[in-house]
């Protein structure tokens, strides 16, 4: 949509554009000649003349954009139009002028009139007329552009002037906004201000033109831009007398650039395009060399700043502006960075006042900015006024700045800015500083710094903690002033003057009396020092109650010079052990393996603060185990570092607060004083005589210097030492596994001496057990150790014995070490109990055997000693019980051959140990006469090794009759194998035995025939076995029982026989027990007849025959059990003497015997049987054999491969 | 070219900060530190559009009476900010993405070197030299 106005104007000749126009708005675009003529002659005489004249005239000027215009009046016409009918005036004068263009001509008919032809007529005239208008206004616009690049194009000509240019280009624009095409408008003022810009650059590189020197003109006026006319026609009326400055011209163009942007609604270019106009015009005139006044510049940016956002929130409502600040924010900050600038020039910010100087700078700044505009004269707050009642005083200059400068920080906040507000902030801060008033300025400097330091910027933050410092000196606050000129001392971005000159006002500070004395200055350490590592010694960080405890710790000092610290203080917690486990010496060899150095991390401040502010996970086994025997109760993973990691975030950010050190009292310090600490590392060395027990745990690092603390609030990773204290404790143990009874065994006696001092003559008393020797040896040394297991020193061992008490003295040894020494004893052998064993003889003494080993395995008889010890640190005795051994196993056995009786003993060697067996001997101790025991061993002298046995056989004699019972001890003489020799000589090892009823009264004799007519025996077909039974001995001792029965003078006994094949390899066919009378005589034979099968062939061993007596009911025995039950139960009743086990096979003759026993004492109450000892029983025919060939129908041949 | 060249962490910490020597290197430290706020304000208007799509050139972040502040974020939230004397007026836009580009690629070889520590200060000597060179054609 294009809009176009125009103007009508009389036609006069000098209006018509000459050659070479430039004005297009004033350019005439179209010619109209209007006549009301209607008569022939009239138009003869005079219009076609005057027509003629005008189109002559515009042909002159080559103007081809022209119109007639016939208006025609009803009234006129009618007199002539019938003189005239076809040659109208109409077409006259389009046969005159308009021979080519007839639609030049047009007729308006009747206007005044409301007739449907005059509408017509007059909608005709209007079309045309803009037809041709637009018409003519295209064709000149063109031209016109086409001129003026023809124009642009001679640029490098000389002579060519922008001002000239400037123009005609403007001139397009007006066009294009006349038209309200803003857009194109905007262009073309664009297009010339990227021109001007490129020739000041070109300038600048040296390719000047000759026009750009006249904007080099010195500056002499700075009042800013101008926007609030569309048109700033002085500026442009001088910008065509070519008069205009660079500054002029700028702000002529840029008036006119904000004009089409506020039309266009765009405000917040215009503010973007302004910051922009505002730089490059500094830029450009210093790059132009212009020369300006100091301060002229600075005005004309500030009110330009100003009358920019004046012009902006004109024209637009609150709201858009709020929300667009980030647009208008540059420009505020502009603004106040160039008031504080004029502020400094002018001398309104020193605390004096301008001085004349200053003034005369005023006075010639504000007669640059000349009188106000008359359009803003009326405006309270105009640019101008501001400025110039900024300028005029100190207070309204404060009370201005303050104002621009509060403004742009809570803008710059409100957007999120905040490092540029903390910026603009730290500009106020320093003003503030200058006027002094450093209570104010103390607040944007904290908070400068706090942005500073959150995000680790250590340029600034120096320079902002220099600011502060010496702001707080300003204000007086000590403590502040203090811990800042701390970190500025060790701030390696200071020079080194700088460092020293903060270090000494902490060293002057500090070494002023102090009016309060007793006052501190608490400051945080890691600016003055930082902790690097700590030494202990001993290593194991753990000393005794009254030992010497070393810390050395590293300090690198943070100061540029050496300081002398009054002292340097170690607060310890103190807590007392709870844990008995830890006192005892165990605890003291395992805990704590490090080498007892520990580092601390290196401080990381102040460089990234943001990434130490989360420090890593410090993650730990923990282990928690039970008091009493050291089980591992509970096990887990604890952070050490709970507390930093879950600290509110804020507290983090608060890094230079003072109120969080606190110097903590306590009752346990370490010091070390005076010190002088030089800049880097130095040691310290700490020495502490450990007093009460406990765990000590380091907490706070103080270093004194005056009344300056300088305090490290945690010691941390923590650092702890303990300090024990130990009971005197005796501990004896053997050397060996276990120890040895009979043989010389070693004790190792270790004495703990705790807190306890062993003096000259303490002495262990042992009172003697009665059957423990302890043997006295003349070289026995005593070594003492320290508790950390260092050798110290060895000592002979001084014993005396007496028979109740023997008694050792220890070697001197100071608290908190160890003696150990080792002692020989010897365990005599004590005589076991007398005939323990003694019916376990013959056969079922084997058996019996035979399970006991099963059972006890190698276990061996064991004795107990207990030693009461009285210590010399007790009162009360210590009992220690020693547990030793008995190497040997001792077992006998009866043999007989016939009526020859032998005695065997086995000795089994349990131990680990080999021994030399030495003078066996087996003597009767109840000193039969007539008895001889005739040895049958060979040798005297017969080693036994390690778990294995030796056999002693003795044959026994008598010439009397032999008692029935003997008593024997059997002695044997041994020594360790291994050893050379013995100091003392040992004792015999004895074993007592009672041996009974060994005289042989019956033999036995089995005998199997093979079946008559055969010569030997067959499987399946039944035998004779044929059993003797013969009494060797008349009446004895041993037989009177009450088996024994006498009828005239002849004595006899019963006897039960069962024949019993365990093996299976016969059946007893028929009875396979009776019950014979024998007499009790010697020669008295009995014999008995039994068929028997053998089941396999080969050569068979001969059943069992077993012999019993045969006892006649006793009431004592069966009144526990009646008559039913014997019926009811009568296999048990058998059983009870029988075989334990029975076999399958021999059910069958087995059930016979119990048929036979019942019937025969059916009624009765149960006679009882009793084995013969084994030694009464003699069984000649035990281990003979019989053959048995298979029968020879015996399809079947079982094979059985073993 | 450039009067100060400064490597700025995800943290907003400088990890590598340079100014010409000739000039007030605490004025430059500040400029910088101060430019952060139009970076995030940037890289905040950004983060609506895809990650792939989005341009790491910030372009002018602020411009000043003597210098133009321009910047350049990594996609890991680094930035690269460079100062450049505004009566520099040979140096357009695009040169401006080359240098930055360049240094975009010197500090990928940092990172690249293994004994280097992400999130440390930059002490390669390579990264070093680099800067100086983008910084040496001023004079």
């Amino acid at each position: 949509m294009i809009h176009l106005e125009s103007n009508f104007v009389q036609f006069k000749e000098e209006l018509l554009p000459k050659e070479g126009n430039k004005a297009l708005l004033t350019f005439p675009f179209l010619h109209i000649y209007w006549t009301e003529c209607c008569d022939t002659e009239v138009y003869k005489a005079t219009v076609k003349d005057d027509l003629t004249k005008w189109q002559n005239v515009l042909k002159a000027h080559s103007s081809v954009d022209w119109l007639i215009v016939i208006v025609e009046n009803d009234a006129k016409k009618k007199n002539k139009t019938n003189i005239l009918p076809r040659t109208s005036i109409v077409d006259k004068i389009r046969n005159d002028f308009c021979n080519k263009q007839s639609d030049r001509c047009v007729v308006l008919s009747d206007p005044l009139k409301d007739s449907s032809r005059t509408q017509e007529s007059w909608n005709a005239f209007l079309t045309k007329l803009r037809t041709l208008l637009l018409m003519s206004f295209t064709k000149n616009l063109g031209k016109f552009e086409d001129d003026m690049r023809t124009l642009r194009e001679k640029r490098t000509e000389p002579g060519w002037s922008f001002c000239e240019y400037f123009m005609v280009q403007e001139e397009l624009a007006f066009v294009f906004e006349m038209l309200q095409q803003f857009e194109d408008a905007l262009v073309q003022y664009d297009e010339l201000d990227a021109l001007f810009s490129q020739y000041v650059v070109n300038f600048g590189a040296g390719d000047g033109a000759n026009w750009l020197t006249f904007f080099c003109q010195p500056v002499k006026s700075w009042n800013g831009l101008i926007l609030r006319k569309p048109i700033d026609m002085e500026k442009r009326e001088s910008i065509q007398r070519r008069e205009a400055t660079l500054l002029d011209l700028r702000s002529y163009l840029f008036s006119r650039q904000c004009t089409l942007l506020l039309f266009l609604q765009r405000p917040w270019e215009v503010a973007q395009r302004a910051l922009e106009l505002l730089h490059n015009c500094v830029q450009e005139l210093k790059l132009l060399e212009v020369s300006v006044p100091p301060g002229a510049l600075d005005c004309w940016v500030f009110l330009s700043c100003l009358e920019v956002l004046q012009r902006i929130e004109g024209c637009c409502d609150r709201a858009q502006i709020d929300s667009n600040i980030a647009h208008t924010v540059g420009l505020w900050s502009y603004a106040t960075e160039k008031l504080k600038s004029l502020g400094y020039l002018c001398g309104l910010v020193s605390e004096k006042g301008p001085n004349s100087e200053d003034l005369n700078r005023t006075v010639d700044l504000l007669a640059g900015l000349g009188a106000e505009r008359p359009e803003t004269a009326n405006t309270a707050q105009s640019p101008y006024k501001k400025l110039k009642e900024a300028l005029s005083s100190v207070e309204a200059f404060e009370k201005h700045y303050l104002d621009l400068s509060h403004a742009t920080i809570e803008m710059y906040t409100s957007i999120g800015r905040i490092r540029s507000a903390k910026f603009v902030g730290k500009d106020l801060a320093e003003f503030y500083m200058r006027k002094k008033a450093p209570q104010k300025a103390e607040i944007y400097l904290q908070g400068a710094l706090k942005n500073y330091l959150a995000e680790g910027w250590a340029l600034p933050i120096t320079h902002t903690r220099k600011q502060l410092a010496e702001c707080q000196k300003h204000l007086g606050q000590i403590e502040n002033y203090l811990q800042t000129s701390s970190l500025l001392a060790s701030d390696h971005h200071l020079t080194e003057e700088e460092r020293k000159h903060f270090c000494q006002e902490i060293l002057d500070f500090a070494s002023q009396p102090s009016d309060n004395p007793g006052h501190k200055i608490v400051l945080p350490m890691q600016s003055f020092a930082q902790l690097r590592d700590l030494h202990f010694d001993p290593s194991n960080a753990v000393v005794h109650v009254g030992g010497v405890l070393c810390i050395e710790i590293t300090m690198y000092s943070q100061m540029p010079v050496p300081v002398h610290v009054e002292q340097i203080v170690v607060n310890v917690h103190f807590s007392i052990e709870k844990n008995s486990y830890r006192k005892t010496a165990e605890w003291l060899t395992k805990h704590k393996t490090s080498n007892g150095i520990v580092n601390f991390p290196p401080e990381t401040a102040p460089f990234p603060v943001s990434q130490n502010s989360l420090p890593a996970l410090e993650l730990y086994e923990m282990f928690e185990r039970s008091p009493s025997d050291n089980s591992l109760n509970t096990t887990g993973i604890i952070c050490r570092n709970v507390h930093m990691l879950l600290r509110r975030q804020e507290s983090s950010s608060s890094l230079e607060m003072p109120s969080g050190v606190a110097l903590e009292e306590g009752a346990h310090v370490l010091r070390c004083s005076p010190v002088t600490l030089e800049p880097g590392a130095n040691q310290i060395t700490f020495r502490t005589q450990a007093k009460e027990p406990g765990t000590y745990t380091l907490r706070q690092l103080c270093a004194s210097v005056g009344s300056v603390w300088f305090v490290l609030p945690h010691i941390y990773p923590i650092v702890q030492y303990d300090v024990y204290s130990q009971e005197p404790q005796l501990h004896v143990e053997p050397l060996a596994d276990s120890l040895l009874a009979g043989i010389p065994q070693k004790v190792k006696f270790t004495v703990t001496t705790g807190h306890y001092t062993i003096k000259n003559g303490d002495s262990l008393q042992l009172s003697n057990a009665e059957a423990m020797l302890i043997l006295c040896q003349a070289e026995s040394r005593a070594m003492v150790y320290s508790n950390t297991r260092e050798q110290s020193s060895d000592a002979a061992l001084r014993i005396q014995s007496s028979d109740k008490v023997t008694s050792i003295s220890l070697p001197v040894a100071p608290a908190y070490h160890v003696i150990e020494f080792e002692l020989e004893v010897l365990s005599l052998p004590s005589a076991p109990a007398l005939g323990g064993e003694s019916d376990m003889l013959g056969m079922a003494e084997s058996h019996r055997k035979h399970k006991d080993k099963q059972k006890t395995g190698h276990c061996m008889v064991t004795t107990d000693h207990k030693v009461s010890i009285d210590c010399p640190w007790s009162i009360y005795s210590t009992v220690i019980a020693l547990t030793f051994s008995v190497p040997f196993r001792t077992t006998h056995a009866l043999l007989s051959s016939g009526t020859r009786k032998y005695v065997q003993v086995c000795v089994q060697n349990l131990s680990e140990l080999d021994f030399q067996l030495s003078d066996s001997y087996l003597v009767d101790t109840s000193d039969s006469t007539g008895l001889q025991l005739v040895p049958l061993n060979t040798q005297s002298q017969q080693p036994i090794y390690s778990k294995q046995s030796v056999f002693f056989v003795w044959e026994l004699k008598w010439t009397e009759e032999p008692p029935p019972s003997l008593h024997c001890r059997f002695s044997v003489g041994f020594s360790p194998a291994s050893e050379e020799q013995l100091s003392i000589s040992l004792k015999p090892y004895t074993y007592e035995f009672k041996v009974e009823n060994f005289f042989t009264l019956y033999n036995v004799k089995a005998e199997i025939f093979p079946p008559s007519g055969m010569e030997y025996c067959r499987t399946g077909s039944l035998c004779s076995l044929e059993v003797l039974i013969t009494r060797l001995s008349d009446l004895l001792e041993v037989d009177k029982d009450e088996a024994l029965t006498e009828s005239d003078e002849h004595f006899s006994t019963k006897l039960m026989y069962e024949v019993v094949d365990n093996s299976s390899n016969w059946a007893v066919c028929g009875k396979s027990c009776g019950v014979i009378s024998m007499p009790v005589a010697a020669r008295a034979t009995h014999r008995v007849h039994m068929e028997v099968m053998p089941l396999f062939a080969g050569y068979l061993p001969l059943p069992d025959v077993r012999l019993f007596k045969y006892l006649p009911h006793h009431s004592a025995h069966s009144s526990q059990l009646d008559a039913d039950s014997w019926i009811e139960n009568d296999s048990l009743s058998v059983d009870k003497h029988g075989d334990d086990q029975p076999d399958s096979s021999s059910l069958k003759s087995r059930g016979s015997v119990h048929s036979a026993c019942s019937s025969e004492h059916k009624g009765l109450p149960m006679p009882r049987l009793q084995a013969l000892p084994a030694g009464q029983v003699f069984n000649s025919s035990s281990g003979t054999q019989v053959l048995v060939i298979p029968s020879q129908d015996d399809h079947v041949l079982e094979v059985s491969v073993t | 070219m450039a009067v100060c060249i400064a490597v700025i962490a995800k943290e907003n910490y400088p990890l590598y900060i340079r100014s010409t020597p000739t000039e007030n290197e605490l004025k430059f430290h500040y400029m910088v530190h101060t430019s952060l706020d139009m970076v995030d304000e940037k890289i905040s208007a950004m983060g609506k559009a895809l990650v792939d799509q989005r341009e790491l050139y910030l372009g002018l972040l602020y411009p000043t009476e003597d210098y133009k502040v321009y910047g350049y974020v990594t996609n890991s939230k680094v930035k690269f900010v460079m100062v450049v004397d505004s009566s520099n007026t040979a140096l357009r836009d695009n040169e401006i993405r080359s240098m930055f580009r360049k240094l975009h690629n010197s500090y990928t070889d940092v990172m690249c070197n293994p004994f280097y520590n992400p999130g440390d200060r930059i002490q390669s000597r390579a990264f070093d030299n680099m800067v100086t060179s983008m910084m040496i054609q001023v004079c």
